[in-house]
């Protein structure tokens, strides 16, 4: 046997029980891991600008184009796992021109399509437009041009155009909102529709990944708000931050009580499957299922944002009273908590669902590779690539509130080029 | 040594048509007493032994048929030769990680647990059994059960996977983007992904033989006739005989994938 | 119309008109004749190369060997079991010779005693059964009836031999309570071997009236599970196995 097979040969060592010999290799991996993940930062990046938008919870403005900004970095890079999976990613384009109507992976290319461009990428143009095209009158050479172009030549900048601009806004967020839903939804829906596999065939878990995506989401906002203000030496603006964790306790509560009301069933209903699967975790789940989901990912920061942020009693009355600089570090704290926590739920799920046998007569064993595609290096380059495009999005549509573009600059802008609402 | 003795105590006397003694196909026909011409033996038993030579054969007309296989675990000795015929017909690798078809060996014991076992698929055959206390064991032969309603074809996202006319579930090498959704699906583990071609594989009834006339090779290697091979068109057939007088069991019913690969007889332990 | 819309227009209309003529040019010809695939996969799939030849193959040339294996014990092996895939020496019999497994290891394959094999399946303990001959110095293997009819039961009822040998049944023949044909060993499907029918078979030992050595436990056969056969409790090769 050559090397190639030397881990499958490992992992056949340490199968316990009996699997299907078509099992020991693990098909779906750590990338696998990754493209939920990343599509959950998505949604939840959204359904957190949306909360301003359409719900006019006016404390996180602050946050609004910065969410905005953060869900297409992270959307762009979401197809990049999966292509890096497939066996043919140069066939990918496959899902575009014979997708198979009755499979639920087939509309990811729709599903994504219409999110980055219908959704993402329009409301952006739409809340960007005016800023493109005043910023671009006072700019020279690469920024200039990289704004004129974004502006699609759409100059005018009239009361009546920029009107049209709010409301599209509007409407566009109010699409967007299920659309943010079936983005990743229908990501849950993959799992949650194999009847072959009892770990995945749940009609909660479209809704379980959900509510970790919106969870997810809206810890990512609170980190990158806290990090880019300190970088920046801006002061933040508490009522945003305590805001944004009263919103991630509440999302929290209702992701919480989601999954134990999936536990519970489960155990309850004491199916076939469940002496497999809770051999499974108390063996090769244990630690990433019940301390980094359950304890440190979920029950923790709970805890802690609920006795430290204003959610129950309004602005300034928190159950445990703190001040500021106490507060930011517990948000931070718990929203990196909780990252892990929802990156051990996609893990518990996807990895989950392959370590034991369809015979439900065994458990196998997932090797992680350090190198290669599949390794651990690509997943962790991965993950740092939306960073990087958030950096690189953030120079070019600056997203901070000191930075937008008032009416009343608008308007001067207007009268110094002696414009009338004609376009260019 | 030549079999005199022509004569079955309980079962219907063969028709004395012909000069040559009749085969008993083993000493498991205690079932399925199958009057056999020579004809039929040369032909592999499981032909309609008025199929024209493939010379003047019409072309093949794939709606006419439905193919399926009878399996009667009772038969079945462990041998591995189905297994080694059929990585040898279809080129499958030979690590112990891909397999079209594959035995389980299930031993029951007294105290109420069940192991099983398939070592490299059972294609060198089975070590000595180390349990005691045995209360029943037995093989299972295991493949792609075809399903009428395959999960497999629901989910491929691209059309790479599908049903053909006559109801075998085929792969697209050229089309399928590897993206495993498919093996996942598959409630049986009969689905793998083949190492050098990245594309999803698994038992095809031999397709290439059946477009000739031919039985798929773990059949054709048999050497208890534990698998019969059939087409569900045809009321005159093996196949239609082993689905007539056994009971009739699939596995993982309760999926609703309406596997058309069916066993007689299956213990309840056989997932 | 809003300038916007204009401009929006214009992109969206590029991007459908791409996706349009990517379905227009990219999509496989034959995709979608049958159904939601490529039929010429169907075609590309049919024109393997086959492997194994088949029975049918066989006889053409082999006539003699096959009428004769066909009137024999392994009249259901087929040939290329032992002799390997004949596909290639079907279409060049001179250049690819078949070979035969003459070792003793091929044979145990099949029959080598396993436990998991059906009961009278001819199964033999590879390293006790003639140690160091090949099989086919006593067994051809294109009729493999063994040179000496077996006298001794065990011979293919192994299991039911040895648990019985270690019984309290140990000192009684087979044949004391299964009526055998002499033709059984012969062919063994035809001609089964007798069973007992009644409780009043193991009453000629075990009735308290019956005439049999003193020390055979007894029992009062009109109360001792009257409703049943004696087998459905009591396991006669083991009778005391609980």
């Amino acid at each position: 046997m050559t090397d190639a097979f030397q881990p499958l040969m490992e992992v056949l060592q340490q199968v316990k029980g009996y699997i299907y010999p078509n099992e020991v290799e693990l098909h779906w991996g750590l990338l696998i891991v990754v493209y939920p993940y990343i599509t959950g930062l998505v949604a939840g990046a959204f359904i957190l600008a949306s909360l301003e938008r359409v719900f006019n919870v006016r404390e996180v403005q602050p946050t609004y184009r910065l969410s905005l900004l953060t869900a297409l970095a992270f959307l762009i890079v979401a197809p990049l796992p999966l292509l890096a999976h497939l066996g043919h990613p140069t066939r990918s384009f496959e899902i575009f021109l014979t997708p198979n109507l009755h499979s639920a992976m087939a509309m990811f290319g729709f599903v994504y399509a219409w999110y980055l461009t219908v959704v993402l990428l329009l409301e952006i143009w739409f809340d960007y437009r005016k800023d493109a095209v005043v910023w671009a009158r006072n700019e020279r050479g690469l920024r200039w041009f990289l704004h004129r172009v974004f502006t699609l030549g759409a100059n005018d900048l009239s009361p009546r155009s920029l009107e049209f601009d709010r409301r599209a806004g509007r409407l566009i967020t109010l699409i967007g909102i299920p659309s943010a839903f079936l983005l990743h939804g229908y990501v849950g829906f993959i799992f949650g529709s194999v009847k072959a596999n009892p770990w995945w065939s749940s009609v909660l878990i479209p809704v379980v990944f959900l509510f970790s995506a919106i969870v997810s989401g809206i810890a990512l906002i609170m980190l990158l708000y806290i990090l880019t203000s300190l970088v920046r030496r801006i002061e933040i603006d508490m009522a945003c931050a305590d805001k944004l964790a009263s919103f991630l306790l509440y999302a929290l509560i209702v992701d919480f009580s989601l999954e134990m009301l999936d536990f519970i069933q489960r155990l309850y209903e004491a199916e076939e499957s469940i002496h497999i699967l809770s051999q499974m975790i108390a063996s090769r789940l244990f630690i990433s299922l019940v301390v980094l989901q359950m304890l440190l990912g979920t029950l923790l920061p709970m805890i802690a944002l609920a006795l430290i942020s204003p959610a129950f009693r309004g602005q300034g009355r928190a159950l445990v009273q703190a001040p500021p600089e106490l507060r930011r570090l517990v948000y931070f704290c718990s929203a990196i908590l909780i990252q892990m926590g929802i990156f051990s739920t996609r893990w518990n799920v996807v990895i989950g669902g392959q370590l034991f046998s369809k015979s439900l007569r065994g458990l196998t064993v997932y090797k992680m590779e350090l190198m290669g595609l599949e390794g651990f290096f690509m997943s962790a380059l991965l993950l740092l690539l939306p960073f990087l495009l958030l950096y690189l999005l953030v120079v070019v549509l600056p997203p901070w509130p000191d930075k937008e573009v008032s009416l009343e600059a608008v308007n001067a802008d207007l009268l110094s080029a002696g414009q009338t609402g004609q376009p260019d | 040594m030549k079999d005199p003795d022509s004569q079955d105590q309980r079962l219907p006397s063969p028709d004395g048509s012909l000069e040559t003694p009749m085969d008993r196909r083993g000493f498991l026909a205690r079932s399925l007493p199958v009057p056999l011409t020579l004809l039929t033996v040369l032909q592999g038993g499981q032909q309609e032994p008025d199929q024209p030579k493939p010379a003047e054969a019409a072309p093949y007309k794939a709606s006419d048929h439905n193919y399926s296989m009878g399996i009667d675990p009772a038969r079945c000795i462990g041998c591995g030769r189905c297994v080694e015929a059929c990585k040898t017909e279809n080129d499958v690798p030979r690590e112990p990680f891909y397999f079209r078809t594959w035995i389980e060996r299930y031993v029951v014991q007294t105290d109420g647990q069940t192991m099983v076992a398939s070592p490299n698929g059972g294609i060198a055959g089975f070590p000595p059994i180390t349990e005691t206390g045995i209360l029943r064991t037995f093989f299972v032969p295991k493949l792609c059960n075809q399903c009428a309603a395959p999960p497999c074809v629901q989910v491929c996202p691209v059309g790479a996977t599908f049903t053909t006319p006559d109801g075998v579930v085929l792969v697209d090498e050229a089309y399928c983007i590897g993206c495993r959704y498919c093996i996942h699906a598959c409630p049986y583990g009969a689905r793998f992904l083949h190492p050098v071609s990245h594309t999803a594989e698994k038992c095809t009834f031999c397709y290439h033989r059946l477009v000739k006339g031919l039985i798929p090779a773990c059949v054709e290697v048999c050497p208890t006739q534990a698998r019969i091979f059939g087409d569900l068109n045809r009321r005159s057939s093996p196949l239609s005989r082993f689905m007539r007088m056994n009971q009739i069991q699939q596995l993982k019913a309760h999926l609703n994938t309406a596997p058309k690969v069916f066993y007689a007889n299956l213990d309840g332990e056989v997932k | 119309m809003p300038q916007q819309i204009w401009r929006l227009s214009i992109v969206f209309g590029l991007l459908v008109l791409a996706l349009a003529l990517a379905r227009l040019f990219l999509v496989p010809e034959t995709f979608g004749r049958i159904g939601h695939y490529r039929a010429a996969a169907i075609d590309s799939i049919a024109a393997r190369k086959i492997k194994y030849a088949g029975r049918r193959a066989c006889a053409l040339c082999h006539g003699e060997v096959v009428t004769n294996h066909a009137a024999h014990r392994h009249a259901g092996v087929s040939c290329e079991v032992c002799h390997g895939p004949a596909a290639a020496h079907v279409d060049a019999p001179a250049e690819v010779r078949l070979t035969a497994p003459k070792q003793r290891g091929y044979c145990p394959l099949c029959h080598g005693y396993d436990p998991s094999r059906p009961t009278g399946f001819p199964q033999i303990d590879p390293v006790a059964h003639n140690p160091l001959k090949p099989c086919v110095s006593c067994h051809n293997p294109h009729a493999p009836e063994p040179p000496r009819t077996p006298e001794h039961c065990g011979a293919c009822h192994g299991q039911i031999s040895r648990a019985k040998a270690v019984s309290p049944h140990a000192t009684l023949e087979c044949t004391q309570c299964h009526r055998t044909d002499k033709q059984h060993m012969i062919s063994p499907a035809q001609r089964r071997p007798s069973i007992p029918a009644s409780r009043a078979f193991c009453g000629q030992c075990h009735a308290p009236e019956a005439a049999s050595p003193k020390d055979i436990p007894r029992v009062d056969m009109s109360t001792h599970g009257e409703r049943y056969v004696c087998w459905q409790c009591h396991y006669p090769h083991f009778p005391e196995l609980k």
